[in-house]
């Protein structure tokens, strides 16, 4: 392997970036977890459950489909991996089944998770339902407010969603009320993390659960145009649909790899969630890595039309992929991802989740900087039916 | 005085040290200092001064709830060092208890190098585990500060050696599996906690904090611990008051009485 895809190091740093940064009380549950996830990884029996479970239940692999009327629109080949067509309708589902196997394996009876608009809530919730797992969602109480819909949908799940008060009400304040309940719970529950961030060894557990999108993609491609692609595009909040693409494709030197941050009301607004683009280096969450901070180090809210990327802060291996160059990291205005998504909307008759539109989004703006004609794989990371109400309402179809 | 200074008068006497904690800036900058300063006069060993941060992942409502106040308010790290000078001649060593971020962005150095400046003895830091804090090791020894890090009953031998070789001043126990709030019951687990922290080391004290909140308590955790550390029971006097008059009298007779709860144990 290259050093581009040897990392994290034994302590979980890819580079300068990751580690651990969390109470002397969670070490011992995250090395009980390291252990118990790399045995898990060398264990034939536990792979070809998660394969079985990915490929019966969620529906993977996911396809990779050729896009014609929008390739003809934008004069390039786009190829869209269909996350949005797995069970719950997003790529998330890869990395819930497979921390929710683990956990089980490792005996816990009991999940926790956190969410913002209540997707890795639900994909939590249905996969503690599908193992048998209690189930418990921390969900920011401004977010429970503006996502009744998917609280309904966690509770129907039968997972317990528990309203956050504290701090800013919404998403990072939904992680430290999980981490809490942790610090208190490790003996019989597991935190089932919902992105590739937070303390090692979750960074590199999520990516492993969710690298089959790149590994599929790539084979995909291959048979579809005989050839790797260009460019390979997808959206980073935490960054767990951009990891997952990516991962396949670090080695292969000539598949340039494009990250697209909410820039939200444009970067220089300072109402935005570009950890890279407009962050600096800080701890978040149990990991070094970029964060939206002030002056004194208190996180700044991050701003987007997209919930699933309104998180101050990036998983810290997209923080390494950064400053080694391999991969490129730009920022995706609201107004940009909605003009593409309504552009997927018309041309291919697909309505694509608001983060993803952030993905399509870029990769349209990065095509002068290829070769003409080139392919690009754009990460479908999640379909757009939770959408529906802040996509009309951003067009005017809805007062 | 320094940390070790307030150990050595405590065993002198026969009896536990007394560390309580406040948040710099809550209710305002100079409402701390007041309160702080009173928790002194009223026999405190060895104060505490919490850095409000945003994030506070190892606290529970009450010290959450005082550090947002702070925030709210517009407390600065540099409020939190004047905190710390206002208070360091008030006749107990002052340390301040941050999560890590804040000193990183202030660069480590340089807060390490201004917290010296301004008396302080040093950090707890809940946060930061020993295997990540090379840089903080270095500048602690440079200037001379204490660096207490969290031991837990989960921590494993190796771990809890390796943690204790690396603290200077105290080790601090967090007996709990739990954020910060006082409790019913203190934990079973602590004394066991204590005695593996003294196998390990013979030659530091040993803090016992999470969930003190009275006399009695505070006096049963004295007769194992060399420090009884108490937070939420104390800023909880200050949250619950209709006014500072109010909160900081709570605070003097609260303080007082834990006091005498360390004399008994």
């Amino acid at each position: 392997m290259s050093a581009a895809t040897a990392g994290p190091d034994t302590s979980g740093h890819f580079g300068r970036w990751g580690g651990r940064f969390v109470p002397e009380a969670l070490i011992a549950a995250l090395e009980e977890l390291d252990d118990a996830y790399r045995l898990a990884m060398q264990d034939p029996q536990f792979v070809a459950e998660f394969d079985r479970m990915l490929r019966e239940y969620a529906g993977t692999p996911s396809p990779l489909y050729r896009a014609q009327r929008l390739s003809d629109e934008v004069g390039a080949t786009m190829l869209l991996k269909r996350e949005d067509l797995n069970h719950t309708g997003a790529h998330k589902i890869r990395n819930v089944l497979g921390q929710a196997l683990l956990a089980k394996r490792m005996g816990k009876r009991r999940v926790i998770a956190e969410t913002g608009a209540g997707q890795h809530g639900v994909a939590s919730a249905t996969a503690a339902a599908y193992l048998g797992l209690e189930c418990v969602v921390y969900m920011g109480e401004l977010d429970t407010k503006r996502q009744e819909l998917n609280v309904a949908r966690m509770q129907m799940l039968g997972a317990t969603v528990v309203p956050v008060t504290t701090g800013s009400r919404t998403l990072k304040d939904a992680i430290n009320e999980a981490l809490r309940d942790w610090v208190a719970s490790v003996g019989h529950t597991h935190y089932l993390l919902g992105t590739a961030a937070g303390p090692h060894p979750f960074p590199a557990m999520v990516r492993d659960f969710v690298r089959g999108i790149g590994v599929e993609a790539r084979a995909q491609c291959l048979e579809l145009t005989g050839a790797l692609p260009d460019a390979v595009a997808a959206c980073v909040g935490g960054g767990s649909n951009a990891i997952g693409l990516f991962h396949a494709f670090v080695p292969d030197e000539s598949v340039r790899l494009y990250g697209f941050e909410a820039g939200g009301e444009g970067v220089e607004t300072g109402r935005h969630a570009a950890s890279i683009t407009g962050g600096s280096s800080g701890v978040l969450h149990g990991a070094r890595t970029y964060v939206l901070q002030d002056e004194d180090g208190q996180t700044v809210e991050s701003h987007s039309i997209s919930a699933g990327l309104d998180y101050p802060a990036v998983g810290p291996e997209h923080a390494w992929l950064h400053d080694t160059g391999r991969a490129t990291y730009r920022p995706v205005t609201d107004a940009e991802a909605m003009e593409a998504f309504r552009l997927l909307c018309r041309t291919e008759g697909i309505i694509p989740a608001i983060e993803s539109a952030h993905a399509l989004a870029g990769a349209i703006k990065i095509l002068p900087e290829l070769r003409p004609g080139a392919t690009v794989i754009v990460n479908l990371s999640g379909r757009g039916d939770k959408d529906v109400h802040t996509a009309g309402e951003y067009f005017g179809m809805l007062r | 005085m320094s940390v070790s200074t307030a150990f050595e008068k405590a065993r002198a006497e026969g009896r536990a040290a007394l560390v309580g904690y406040l948040p710099a800036g809550f209710p305002t900058v100079d409402g701390a200092v007041r309160a702080i300063r009173a928790m002194v006069e009223s026999g405190v060993d060895l104060v505490e001064v919490g850095l409000p941060y945003s994030d506070p992942v190892m606290d529970g409502p009450v010290i959450q709830r005082a550090a947002d106040r702070a925030l709210a308010g517009g407390v600065r790290v540099a409020d939190v060092l004047r905190t710390v000078e206002a208070v360091a001649g008030a006749g107990a060593p002052v340390v301040v208890m941050t999560y890590w971020n804040p000193v990183e962005r202030y660069g480590v150095e340089a807060f390490a190098r201004d917290l010296a400046a301004a008396g302080g003895s040093g950090l707890i830091t809940p946060d930061l585990i020993p295997d990540e804090a090379d840089e903080w090791l270095a500048a602690s020894d440079r200037h001379q500060l204490d660096r207490v890090f969290l031991v837990s009953p989960s921590s494993t031998e190796a771990r809890l050696a390796m943690t204790v070789a690396h603290c200077r001043g105290f080790v601090y126990a967090a007996s709990l599996m739990g954020v910060t709030g006082a409790r019913e019951k203190t934990s079973e687990a602590a004394p066991a906690l204590v005695a593996r922290v003294r196998a390990a080391r013979a030659d530091i004290p040993v803090g016992v904090g999470l969930g003190v909140r009275d006399g009695a308590q505070a006096a049963e955790v004295g007769s194992f611990a060399d420090a009884v550390i108490v937070g939420s029971a104390l800023v909880r006097c200050l949250l619950d008051a209709p006014d500072l008059d109010a909160g900081v009298s709570a605070l003097r007779a609260l303080t007082v009485e834990l006091a005498a709860g360390v004399r008994r144990g």
